[in-house]
């Protein structure tokens, strides 16, 4: 049986890893299906300390990726199923594969949440996009609207005026829940206008193969009308990929995983959970990062009690 | 081996080719391309001889992604005889593209 399994592979899992891994616990991690998570699909980070000048997402998972195989972390590309309590430990399990461990560390992250349309399904790839920073180079001098209004919504639609000739950020409510210095910035782009108070009611073209519009519904005078666009970019948050867990782990009201406060200890003895997967409040890289180092460090406590 | 196409080459490798192929649309700006290419290198080795597998990279190729209409990245689309019999978008696990690939031998 190993001692550790890691189960993510973003800012959370690597560091965990490379804590795990120091303490000559000789980490396994499973990438899944979205590896590096979800800075892979951010372009600049200007808030993860040590980078003075800033850092793209999906460079900053590299480094991390590195600096965790130095030490010997065993990667496995693949996509974790389950995760049972077994006598000792914890088996876990791909479709391919069964692994046992002494202590699993939980750090699946969150994924982008959908609109939750049947045609939003229907046309992704196919003019309905999850990753601005992958597909803007697609809407070269078209037009094309952003749903949201946090900082991922602020931060797409800037990067998006790079190609397109216009962007909509449709946004049900009349103020942005973004940060100060992201709204600023939205609001002085002048390719960047903003419909309140309305939201997403359905996306038009799918006998066309391809987004041809919105239907967009008014939330203060409940009337919906027709808007001509080529592109839908939803950014209206995050859910903890917490489906693996569910019925083992106790989680609370949104589906985040529980943890004791100021630990990284769930209701099970020997697993713990880091980064966004029990994290509803702060949601950074840097959080993420920190909180794999407590995962590790109790893993290790945890290991180490159990030896005795 | 992981072939690179191209719009030159397409017609010939893809198009006309024999057996299937495995077309990966990519760019080197799009992070969850990036973490698909060691899955699609290995998808490659395990398909060798009943499946082509190769990449071609929508910065430099632009009428191929225009014809198929590629509108996010990695776009990965199966043709047989010319035709496209499947297409995925978005990361995915070896296994699941595995599963895809082997169903259309």
């Amino acid at each position: 049986m190993r001692e550790v399994i890691i189960v993510g592979s973003g800012p959370a899992g690597w560091t965990a890893a490379v804590y795990v891994a120091r303490a000559n616990l000789k980490p396994l991690l499973f990438e899944g299906d979205e590896p590096g998570g979800q800075l892979m699909t951010t372009t600049d980070v200007e808030n993860y300390p040590g980078f003075a000048n800033g850092i793209q997402g999906p460079e900053l998972m590299d480094v991390m990726k590195k600096q965790a195989v130095r030490f010997e972390t065993e990667i496995i590309s693949k996509h974790v199923v389950s995760i049972k309590k077994i006598e000792g430990g914890f088996e876990v399990a791909t479709d391919t594969d069964t692994l046992q461990s002494k202590a699993v560390i939980v750090s699946t992250g969150a994924s982008a949440r959908r609109l939750g349309l049947e045609s939003e399904k229907e046309l992704y790839g196919k003019g309905v996009s999850a990753c601005a920073t992958c597909d803007g180079f697609f809407f070269k001098d078209k037009e094309v609207i952003v749903v949201g209004g946090g900082d991922s919504a602020m931060e797409e639609s800037n990067f998006l005026t790079r190609f397109a000739s216009k962007v909509y950020i449709v946004h049900r409510r009349d103020a942005f829940r973004a940060s100060k210095i992201m709204q600023e910035r939205t609001m002085k782009n002048p390719k960047i206008e903003v419909i309140w108070n309305t939201e997403v009611a359905d996306i038009l073209g799918v006998n066309e193969g391809r987004v041809t519009g919105v239907l967009l519904r008014d939330t203060e005078k409940d009337e919906t009308r027709e808007m001509k666009i080529e592109g839908v970019f939803a950014a209206i948050g995050h859910e903890p990929n917490t489906k693996l867990v569910e019925g083992l782990l106790d989680l609370d009201e949104k589906k985040y995983i529980k943890t004791i406060p100021g630990t990284s200890k769930t209701n099970i003895p020997g697993m713990f959970a880091c980064g966004d997967v029990q994290d509803a409040i702060y949601r950074q890289a840097v959080t993420a990062a920190g909180s794999g180092c407590m995962a590790a460090l109790d893993a290790e406590r945890y290991l180490a009690e159990q030896g005795d | 081996m992981e072939k690179v196409f191209t719009d030159d080459n397409f017609g010939t490798d893809v198009l006309k080719s024999a057996i299937p192929v495995l077309v990966d649309f990519w760019a080197p700006w799009c992070g969850p391309c990036r973490s698909m290419a060691p899955v699609i290198e290995e998808v490659a080795t395990e398909a060798e001889g009943k499946m082509k597998v190769g990449k071609m990279n929508v910065d430099e190729n632009m009428d191929t992604p225009g014809k198929y209409s590629v509108m996010s990245i990695p776009t990965f689309i199966i043709f047989k005889g010319g035709e496209v019999v499947d297409r995925f978008v978005g990361s995915m696990t070896k296994e699941e593209v595995l599963k895809k690939v082997e169903s259309h031998y």
